[in-house]
C-alpha cells in the first residue's frame, strides 16, 4: 500500500536533487533553469498528496497556481537567458563572473 | 458579497488594470515616445492611491474568505510602499532619458510589481502570499536586466532570477509542509492549528518559509544575490529595489510570523534574531572594504534589514512598531541617498567609484551637506532620525527580553558607522584628484536630496506623527 509518507520522500528528493542541481552544477545555466523547475514539482507533489490525505481541494487549487507561475518564470528566465547570451556569447555558469559577490 | 469583496480590493484593481490597459494603448500606438509622460501618470496615480488607502482605510476589513486583508498593518505598508515606489519613478526619469534607457514597459512593470507588493502585504492565505509574491519578483528580474544591451545588467538579472527562483521554491516546498501539517492554507486556520503548541511537521514549514522570507529581505547568510544585483541594474532600478520591495518583504515576514504562527513565538524568535545579529555583522563588516557606492548601499541595506529584522525578533506588538517605523525612516534615507547616486556623473556617464567623491565640498557644499546628513543618519549618530528608529528596534530588543541582541546591534551600529564615516571623510577631507564630477544640476534630484535630509533632521521633533499610526498597525496585527 502507497502512502501519504512515500509520496512525501519521493517529493522530498525529488526538491534535494534540485537543490543540488543549482549548487553543484557548473557547466550549464540551462540545467539551472532545469534544477528550478524540478524543485517546483516537487512542492506539487506535496501538494497533491496532502490534498488528497485531507480530502481538501485547496492543495490542489494552489498545485495549478504554482503550475502557471512555474510556466511564467521558466519564460522570464530565459528570456534573461537570451539577453545574456547576447552579451557574453556563452551560457556557462562558470562565465557569469563579471562581479565578484 | 462578492460586490464587497471587490470594493476592498479597488485599490489593487485600478492599479492592475491600468498597467494592462498602459501596456494596450503603448504597444498598439506611440511605443516609447509616451514612456516619460506614463512615469509621471504612474506616479501620480500612485501617490493618489496612498492617500486614498491612508484616508479612506478604516478598522479590519477581509475579502474573499479572508484571504485578503485589509488592516492598519497592510494600509501603513502599502502607503509607504507607494510613496516609495514613486518619488523613486520620479527620480528615475532623468537619469534614463539620458542614458536612452527609458522604455514604456518600465513604469508598467514597476506597477505591477507594486501590484504584487501590495498583494503580499494585504495576505491572510498561503496562495495570496505566494501570487503576490512572485507578481513582483517576476516583474523585478526583468527590470533588473532593463539595459539589455549590458553584460552587467542582464548577469545581474540572472542572478536575481536564479536566486529568487531558489528563495520561492523554499517558500513553496514549507508552504506546502505548512499546508500538510495544519489541513489549511489560510493564516487563520493555521494559528488554530498550533494551539497546543507546533508539530515537527509544521516546524519544518516553518522554517523552510523563514529561509524563503530571509532571501526576500537579504538578510544574511542569504544576502549573496545583493551586492552583485545592486551593481549590476541600472541605478534606479536599484534605488527601487532598496526601497520598496524591502517594506514589502519585511511587512509579509512580520505577517506570516504573527498571523499565522503568533501562538509560537518562542519557535522562531530564535532564528529570527540568529539573522538579525549575522545581518547586522556581515553587512557592517563586508561593506568596509567596498569601493562602489552601489555595492556599499547594498551592504548598508543588508545591515538595515538586520536591525529591522530585531524588531521582529523582540515578538511583540511594540516590536513590531518599531520595525514599521524603522523601515519607514530607513526609506526616507535610502530615496536621498540615491537622488544622490544619481546625480553622481562625469562627462554625462554615471560613475559609481566612491573614490570620485574627494573633495566633493568644495565643489558642491550643499550637496555634500546634505549628503553628510544623510550618512550620519543611515549610520544612527545620535541627533539625526537614523538614530531614533535604532533607538526604537533597540529597545524593543532590550523589553522582550533580548538583552544580548540590543548589545550586538549597539556594536554592530559603530563597526558599521565606520564606512559611512569613510565616504564623509572622502567628501571633505579626501585629497584632491584628477576624477571630478560634473556639477550637474537636476533639480529634480537635488530636491530629493535636499528634502530627504530635511526630514532626518526635522523628523526629530515627533517623526512626523508616524509613530501613533506604526503603533495601531502592529495593535492591528499583533493581539
Amino acid at each position: 500500500m502507497i502512502g501519504l509518507e512515500h509520496y512525501l520522500i519521493v517529493a522530498a528528493a525529488l526538491f534535494v536533487i534540485g537543490i543540488f542541481g543549482l549548487f553543484l552544477n557548473r557547466k550549464n545555466v540551462i540545467i539551472l533553469l532545469m534544477s528550478i523547475e524540478l524543485m517546483l514539482l516537487a512542492v506539487n507533489i506535496n501538494f497533491v498528496a496532502f490534498s488528497s490525505y485531507l480530502g481538501d481541494l485547496a492543495g490542489q487549487i494552489f498545485t495549478l497556481f504554482v503550475l502557471t507561475v512555474a510556466a511564467a518564470e521558466a519564460a522570464i528566465g530565459l528570456a534573461i537567458l537570451v539577453c545574456f547570451f547576447r552579451n557574453r556569447g556563452t551560457i556557462d555558469v562558470e562565465d557569469v563572473n563579471v562581479m565578484k559577490g | 458579497m462578492l460586490s464587497q469583496d471587490l470594493t476592498t480590493i479597488s485599490p489593487e484593481i485600478i492599479l492592475s488594470l491600468f498597467a494592462m490597459g498602459a501596456l494596450l494603448l503603448a504597444v498598439y500606438t506611440v511605443k516609447d515616445k509616451a514612456a516619460s509622460l506614463l512615469v509621471w501618470i504612474t506616479s501620480g496615480l500612485f501617490v493618489a492611491l496612498a492617500f486614498w488607502i491612508a484616508t479612506m482605510g478604516e478598522g479590519t476589513t477581509t475579502a474573499f474568505s479572508s484571504m485578503f486583508v485589509d488592516d492598519a498593518f497592510s494600509r501603513f505598508a502599502k502607503v509607504a510602499i507607494l510613496l516609495a515606489a514613486a518619488a523613486v519613478l520620479v527620480m528615475s526619469q532623468d537619469y534614463m532619458v539620458k542614458r536612452d534607457l527609458l522604455r514604456f514597459e518600465y513604469p508598467i512593470l514597476i506597477m505591477l510589481s507594486v501590484v504584487g507588493m501590495m498583494m503580499m502585504v494585504s495576505a491572510g492565505d498561503l496562495m495570496l502570499l505566494y501570487m503576490g509574491l512572485e507578481l513582483q519578483s517576476l516583474a523585478l528580474y526583468v527590470v533588473a536586466s532593463l539595459r539589455r544591451d549590458s553584460v552587467k545588467s542582464t548577469e545581474a538579472g540572472l542572478k536575481y532570477f536564479v536566486l529568487g527562483a531558489l528563495s520561492s521554491g523554499l517558500l513553496l516546498y514549507g508552504a506546502s509542509l505548512t499546508y500538510g501539517f495544519a489541513g489549511t492554507t489560510s493564516f487563520a486556520g493555521i494559528i488554530k492549528a498550533t494551539d497546543g503548541g507546533v508539530s515537527l511537521g509544521l516546524l519544518f514549514g516553518l522554517v523552510f518559509m523563514t529561509t524563503g522570507f530571509a532571501f526576500k529581505v537579504s538578510a544574511a547568510p542569504f544576502h549573496m544575490w545583493t551586492p552583485d544585483v545592486y551593481e549590476g541594474s541600472p541605478t534606479p532600478v536599484t534605488a527601487f529595489l532598496a526601497t520598496a520591495p524591502k517594506i514589502a518583504a519585511m511587512v509579509l515576514f512580520a505577517r506570516v510570523m504573527h498571523d499565522a504562527f503568533g501562538k509560537s513565538v518562542a519557535d522562531w524568535q530564535q532564528i529570527v534574531a540568529f539573522l538579525s545579529v549575522l545581518s547586522m555583522f556581515v553587512g557592517g563588516i563586508a561593506a568596509i572594504g567596498q569601493t562602489d557606492i552601489k555595492r556599499l548601499m547594498a551592504y548598508s541595506s543588508i545591515a538595515h534589514m538586520g536591525f529591522a529584522l530585531m524588531g521582529l525578533a523582540a515578538g511583540t506588538a511594540f516590536g513590531v512598531q518599531a520595525m514599521l517605523i524603522y523601515l519607514a525612516i530607513y526609506v526616507v534615507m535610502n530615496i536621498g541617498t540615491f537622488a544622490f547616486i544619481l546625480s553622481m556623473e562625469k562627462d554625462g556617464m554615471p560613475v559609481t567609484n566612491i573614490a570620485s567623491l574627494n573633495m566633493y565640498s568644495k565643489r558642491e557644499p550643499l550637496k555634500a551637506l546634505a549628503m553628510l546628513v544623510l550618512l550620519f543618519s543611515l549610520a544612527g549618530v545620535p541627533p539625526m532620525l537614523g538614530f531614533f528608529g535604532k533607538f526604537y528596534v533597540l529597545r524593543a530588543a532590550y523589553e522582550a527580553g533580548l538583552g544580548w541582541l540590543a548589545v550586538a546591534g549597539v556594536v554592530a551600529s559603530v563597526i558599521g558607522a565606520f564606512y559611512y564615516l569613510r565616504v564623509v571623510f572622502f567628501m571633505y577631507f579626501g585629497s584632491e584628484q584628477d576624477i571630478q564630477l560634473d556639477r550637474n544640476g537636476s533639480p529634480i534630484l537635488w530636491g530629493f536630496l535636499v528634502a530627504s535630509a530635511t526630514v532626518m533632521i526635522v523628523g526629530v521633533v515627533n517623526l512626523f506623527g508616524i509613530e501613533p499610526l506604526a503603533e495601531a498597525a502592529s495593535l492591528a496585527l499583533v493581539n
